[in-house]
C-alpha cells in the first residue's frame, strides 16, 4: 500500500475514457461499480463538453456480486449498442471489475454482435492513466487499420490528441496549417475527432505524425511496422522544434520545407531589451514527459534561462528524461509522489515552476511563480481562446504565458533600489493576484519586526549549526522577498563550506560575491 | 391553542406508487462524504483503503483542498497486496503508524472501506479495533464503508455516523440530539433557536472534535438534520433513542414544522414558539418570495443523487409554486421522508433507484423547465436546452432552515435568471 493525497494520473481506464471521449462512432462499455462515473465529470466539468462521454457503466452494487455481475456486462453491452448503434466498441474492466475477473472481452466475444469489439487489458494496479490512453489507441488502430494504397497526393495522420489533453485541441489546427503549407493533406486526425471507419483508413497516409508521444507512441510503432509508415519523432513545442519538425516532416514527405512564420512574434520579444531581465533565471520543470522535454529547450535556448531542475511523472518515460537531464547538468526527477517534487523544488529555489496544477499550487504555498505547461490541468486551462503550444503561434503563446507570471524587469530594478519599499514588500503580495495589498505605515520600519529570518525567507531553519546575527538577518531581509530564499540558502551553503558558525552581513556580501552571475 | 403544523394537501405522495429503476446509475460513491465530514470534524482523519481510482476521485472531487493540508487520503492497494505477497494488515499497519506519527493532532482514524477493498474481503472492521489497540488512548480508529457497491453519495455520511453510534457513551440524560454534518453556520442558528425556546440540552453527532463527542440513552430525543440518515437512525434506535417523525428544516414551512416537532416534543408552549420564530419566518417568507418570482408555475425534474430531493421537491412545490414532474431518488425511506411525501401534492413521478438512459428519455419527453441533475449530465442537458441546477452543489452549501432559506430558493432561479440575461447570446459549442 502507499498513502496518497493527490495522483498525477487517474486510474488506466480513465485513460480508455480520454480515447472513447475525443473520438466519435466509437462506444465504451466499462464493468465498473456504481460510482465510477464520476469520470465523466472530467469531461462534461473540465473540458465543458456538451455531451455525455460515450461510455456505459455496468454500475454493479454488492448485492449483484456473484454470478450477476456477468449478465450485467451483457446487459449493458447489449443495450449500448442498440441505442447507440456505434461502429465499434470498446470493452474493459475498471479497477474493481479486474478483481472479479469476469473477462468482458471473452463474454463480449460469445455475444456475436454485428460491429468489431475490442477487448482492453488495462492492469489497474500496475500502470495509470497514460498507459490507458497508449493502449487503449494501439488496440483500436491494431483491430481497425489494414494496410492500403497510399493517397495519391502525400497526406499525413495526426495521432495522439485526445480528450482531455492539455491544448490539444488547438495543437491540431496549428500542426494542420503546417502541413498544409507545404502542400501536406492530414488523412485522419485520430483518436480526437475520429470515427472506427476513418481509424480504418489510416494506411492511406504516407507517414504519421506522433504528436504527443504518451497517448500514440504503441500505435504509432505498430504502423511503422505493419503500414509501412514513418513518423516524426520531434514534437513542434518551441521555435526550434518547430523548425526541425518542418525539416523532419519535409524529409519525410519528400517536399520542400516550406513555411510563413510572418506571424511568429516570440524571438522578437525574447531578443527585445525589455527581456533581458529574464536572463539566467532560473527555472524547474515538472510534468509529462513529452511537455518537460520540449519547455526545457525552450526555456534555456529561447528564453535565456537556467534549468536547475526537472522531471516527470510518466515512468514510461524515465530514460528519455533521464537522459535529457544529463544533457542540462541536472538532477532528473522521475515519482508520482507530489511530496516529493515539492521538497526538490523547496531546495533547488527555483525563481520560477514550470509544471501541471500541483506545481502551481506548490508554487502559490512557496511563494514561486509558476506557469503550467504539463497535463494535469484545470478547467481555466482549457481555454476558450485559441492557445495552442505548437508551432508558431504555440511560441507566441507560451512566451506570453511563461513572463506573465514573473515580476517585471523595471519592477525588478526599483525593488533593488528601494529595498523593502513600504509599498511593496512580500506581505503586500503579488501584483497581479487579488488581496487587498497591506501597506506599512510610512514611520514603521521592517527592520523593527521582532521576526526570526526564518520566518521571513519562509524557508527551513539553518543546517548544522550556524546562526544568523542579528544585524545579517534584518540585511537578509531588505533583500527582495523572491531572490530571499535563495540569497538564505547560498548564504548558509557558503557559511558551511567556509567552516563559519556565525553569519554576519559581511557573511551574506562575501557569498553574494561568491555566488555572483 | 395554536397549531403550527403545516396544512397537507388533499393527497399527498405517501401512498403513490414508486416507479422502482435498476440499471446504469449515474451517481457518485459514498467516498465523496469525506469531502465536508474531513472539514466538520476538525481532529479526524478519513484514510480510504483503495485503488488510484478512489484517490483520482476525491482529488476530481475536492479540487483546490488537495492542498489545504487535506485530513484525508488513500492508502492506493497495490499488486503485492492482491497477489498475497504482502500481508495487508502489516501494510496498513505501517501506512497508520506512519500517518499518526507525521499528524500528532488526529484523534480519530476512519478507515473507509472501497469497492476494491471489500471485493478483496479486507477487514477493516477488525483492523480498525486492532489498531484502536494500538494507539489508544490518543486516537480511536473507526471503519466504514463508502464504496459504491454499497453507498450512493450522501450516504456515505450515513456510514460513518453510523460507525459511530456504537462507540458513544451511554447516558440517562433527556437531551435533544440534532444527527447530520450541518455547516456551522446553520447547526449555531439551530441552537440558538433551540435555546431560546428553552429546549436543553441540545448536542450534535458530528460534534467538531473526539471530545465533544455526545452520549446516548434511552432518554434521547432524535432529531435529524438530513433526510440520508437512514442507517444512523436505525442504530441510534438500537441504543434506545427515540426519533422525531418531521418534515426536513428546508424554506420557511419545512423549519417551522421540524422545529415545532422538537417544540411540542420538549413542551414549548406555542406564544414561545412564536416569539422565537415569527421574525425569522417572516425574513424567510420575504427573501423566499424574490426568487419565487422567478421558479412560480416553472416544472422541476429531479435526478437521483442525494435524497434530499424529496424534501427540496416539497419545499420547490409548496413555497415556490413550482410543479414536479418526476422526483428520482437514489433510495426512498418512507419513515424518514414519509413527513415530506404528506405534503408533496400528488402529481409527480416518484422514482427510486436509475436506469440513467431510460430517465433521460422521460426528462426529454418532459421538457421540465429546470433539471436538478449531476455534473455528469449539467452540461449535455444545457446543450440540448434544458435549464439544469446541478445537484452537488445542494449538499455543499448551508440551505438548511430559516435563513438560507432564500439562498436555498435563489440556487434554483439563478440558472433560469441566467436564461434569460444571455437569451440574445447567439452561438453555442
Amino acid at each position: 500500500m502507499k498513502l496518497t493525497v493527490w495522483t498525477y494520473e487517474g486510474p488506466p481506464h480513465v485513460g480508455a475514457m480520454r480515447v472513447a471521449t475525443a473520438m466519435k462512432g466509437l462506444h465504451y462499455v466499462l464493468h465498473a461499480p456504481q460510482g465510477d462515473t464520476y469520470a465523466d465529470l472530467l469531461f462534461t466539468m473540465i473540458e465543458r463538453r456538451g455531451h455525455r462521454p460515450p461510455v456505459s457503466y455496468t454500475t454493479f452494487q454488492a448485492r449483484d456480486l456473484g454470478a450477476d455481475t456477468a449478465n450485467l456486462f451483457k446487459t449493458a453491452l447489449q443495450d449500448a449498442y442498440d441505442r447507440f448503434k456505434p461502429q465499434a466498441l470498446i470493452v474493459g474492466s475498471s479497477c474493481t471489475a479486474e478483481l472479479i475477473q469476469d473477462d468482458p472481452g471473452g463474454m463480449a466475444e460469445t455475444m456475436g454482435l454485428p460491429v468489431p469489439v475490442i477487448p482492453l487489458e488495462l492492469p489497474s494496479y500496475q500502470r495509470k492513466e497514460n498507459f490507458g490512453t497508449d493502449e487503449t489507441f494501439f488496440q483500436i488502430v491494431k483491430a481497425l487499420a489494414r494496410p492500403m494504397q497510399r493517397s495519391a497526393h502525400v497526406s499525413a495522420n495526426l495521432i495522439g490528441p485526445t480528450g482531455l489533453g492539455f491544448r490539444h485541441r488547438d495543437d491540431i489546427v496549428e500542426v494542420t496549417a503546417m502541413l498544409e503549407e507545404m502542400g501536406i493533406g492530414v488523412n485522419v486526425v485520430a483518436p480526437m475527432g475520429a470515427t472506427p471507419a476513418d481509424i480504418a483508413r489510416m494506411g492511406a497516409a504516407h507517414f504519421n505524425v506522433l504528436m504527443y508521444p504518451e497517448h500514440a507512441e504503441a500505435a504509432a510503432r505498430w504502423a511503422e511496422k505493419t503500414l509501412g509508415q514513418p513518423y516524426t519523432k520531434v514534437v513542434p513545442i518551441g521555435v526550434g522544434a518547430t523548425r526541425d519538425f518542418i525539416a523532419e516532416v519535409a524529409a519525410l514527405a519528400g517536399v520542400p520545407p516550406k513555411y510563413d512564420d510572418s506571424r511568429l512574434r516570440m524571438p522578437w520579444y525574447s531578443q527585445s531589451v525589455d527581456s533581458t531581465y529574464l536572463t539566467g533565471k532560473r527555472v524547474f520543470l515538472f510534468g509529462d514527459a513529452t511537455h518537460v522535454k520540449c519547455m526545457a529547450r525552450m526555456a534555456r535556448d529561447e528564453m535565456g534561462f537556467e534549468v536547475v531542475g526537472l522531471g516527470c511523472y510518466n515512468r514510461e518515460f524515465a530514460r528519455d528524461i533521464r537522459a535529457l537531464a544529463k544533457e542540462y547538468g541536472v538532477e532528473a526527477l522521475v515519482t508520482d509522489d507530489y511530496l516529493e517534487v515539492e521538497k526538490a523544488i523547496e531546495d533547488l529555489a527555483p525563481e520560477m515552476i514550470l509544471g501541471t496544477q500541483m506545481e502551481r499550487h506548490i508554487g502559490k504555498r512557496l511563494g514561486i511563480p509558476c506557469a503550467v505547461i504539463s497535463a494535469p490541468v484545470h478547467v481555466q486551462d482549457f481555454p476558450a481562446r485559441y492557445s495552442p503550444v505548437m508551432g508558431w503561434e504555440g511560441a507566441n503563446v507560451i512566451f506570453d504565458t511563461l513572463v506573465h507570471p514573473l515580476v517585471m524587469g523595471l519592477e525588478e530594478h526599483l525593488l533593488h533600489m528601494f529595498r523593502e519599499d513600504f509599498e511593496f514588500h512580500d506581505e503586500a503580495g503579488a501584483s497581479h493576484h487579488g488581496g487587498a495589498a497591506k501597506l506599512r505605515a510610512l514611520d514603521e520600519s521592517p527592520a523593527a519586526e521582532p521576526e526570526p529570518a526564518m520566518a521571513a525567507a519562509g524557508a527551513a531553519p539553518a543546517e548544522g549549526n550556524i546562526v544568523w546575527l542579528s544585524d545579517a538577518e534584518r540585511e537578509l531581509k531588505k533583500i527582495p522577498f523572491f531572490v530571499r530564499g535563495k540569497a538564505k540558502r547560498n548564504t548558509e551553503k557558503f557559511a558551511l563550506e567556509k567552516g563559519v558558525t556565525q553569519i554576519s552581513v559581511e557573511t551574506l556580501y562575501e557569498a553574494k560575491a561568491h555566488y555572483a552571475r | 391553542m395554536k397549531d403550527f403544523a403545516p396544512q397537507p394537501p388533499a393527497h399527498g405522495c405517501r401512498n403513490a406508487p414508486v416507479l422502482k429503476e435498476r440499471g446504469q446509475r449515474e451517481v457518485f460513491c459514498g467516498l465523496t462524504g469525506i469531502i465536508w465530514l474531513h472539514r466538520k470534524m476538525q481532529d479526524a482523519f478519513f484514510l480510504v483503503v483503495g485503488s488510484r481510482t478512489c484517490a483520482h476521485l476525491l482529488q476530481s472531487a475536492a479540487g483546490v483542498m488537495i492542498f489545504a493540508e487535506p485530513r484525508f487520503g488513500t492508502a492506493i492497494l497495490e499488486e503485492k497486496d492482491l497477489a498475497g505477497l504482502a500481508c495487508a494488515n502489516e501494510e496498513l499497519d505501517r501506512e497508520v503508524d506512519r500517518l499518526l506519527a507525521r499528524r500528532p493532532d488526529i484523534r480519530q482514524l476512519f478507515l473507509v472501506g472501497s469497492c476494491p477493498s471489500e471485493v478483496i474481503k479486507l477487514d477493516l472492521h477488525r483492523a480498525a479495533e486492532r489498531l484502536t489497540q494500538r494507539h489508544a488512548p490518543h486516537v480511536r480508529v473507526l471503519n466504514y464503508s463508502g464504496s459504491g457497491i454499497e453507498t450512493t453519495f450522501t450516504e456515505g455520511e450515513d456510514a460513518c455516523l453510523a460507525a459511530m453510534v456504537p462507540t458513544l457513551p451511554d447516558t440517562n440524560e433527556r437531551q435533544l440530539l440534532l444527527v447530520g454534518a450541518l455547516p456551522d453556520v446553520v447547526e449555531d442558528q439551530a441552537l440558538g433557536l433551540l435555546r431560546d425556546m428553552g429546549v436543553a440540552p441540545v448536542r450534535c453527532l458530528p460534534a467538531h472534535r473526539a471530545a465533544e463527542t455526545p452520549g446516548v440513552g434511552a432518554n434521547t430525543v432524535v432529531a435529524l438534520t438530513q433526510p440520508f440518515l437512514n442507517e444512523t437512525a436505525a442504530f441510534l434506535e438500537r441504543r434506545g433513542a427515540r426519533l422525531l417523525s418531521a418534515p426536513f428544516p428546508f424554506g420557511e414551512e419545512g423549519t417551522t414544522a421540524w422545529l415545532w416537532t422538537i417544540a411540542q416534543e420538549f413542551g414549548v408552549d406555542a406564544d414561545t414558539f412564536a416569539r422565537v420564530t415569527d421574525a425569522p419566518r417572516a425574513r424567510a417568507r420575504k427573501a423566499i418570495a424574490a426568487a419565487a418570482e422567478t421558479l412560480r408555475d416553472k416544472s422541476i425534474f429531479f435526478f437521483p443523487d442525494s435524497q434530499l430531493e424529496i424534501p427540496l421537491a416539497r419545499f420547490l412545490t409548496r413555497e415556490c409554486g413550482m410543479t414536479a414532474v418526476e422526483v428520482g431518488a437514489p433510495f426512498i425511506n418512507k419513515q424518514i421522508v414519509g413527513p415530506d411525501l404528506d405534503l408533496l401534492a400528488e402529481g409527480p413521478v416518484i422514482a427510486e433507484g436509475q436506469d440513467v438512459d431510460l430517465q433521460l428519455d422521460r426528462c426529454r419527453a418532459a421538457r421540465p423547465d429546470l433539471t436538478v441533475c449531476g455534473l455528469g449530465l449539467a452540461n449535455p442537458l444545457e446543450s440540448e436546452g434544458m435549464a439544469t441546477k446541478w445537484a452537488i452543489e445542494l449538499v455543499f452549501t448551508p440551505v438548511h432552515l430559516y435563513e438560507q432559506a432564500g439562498d436555498l430558493a435563489g440556487l434554483f432561479a439563478r440558472p433560469l435568471r441566467r436564461r434569460a440575461l444571455l437569451s440574445g447570446l447567439e452561438g453555442a459549442a
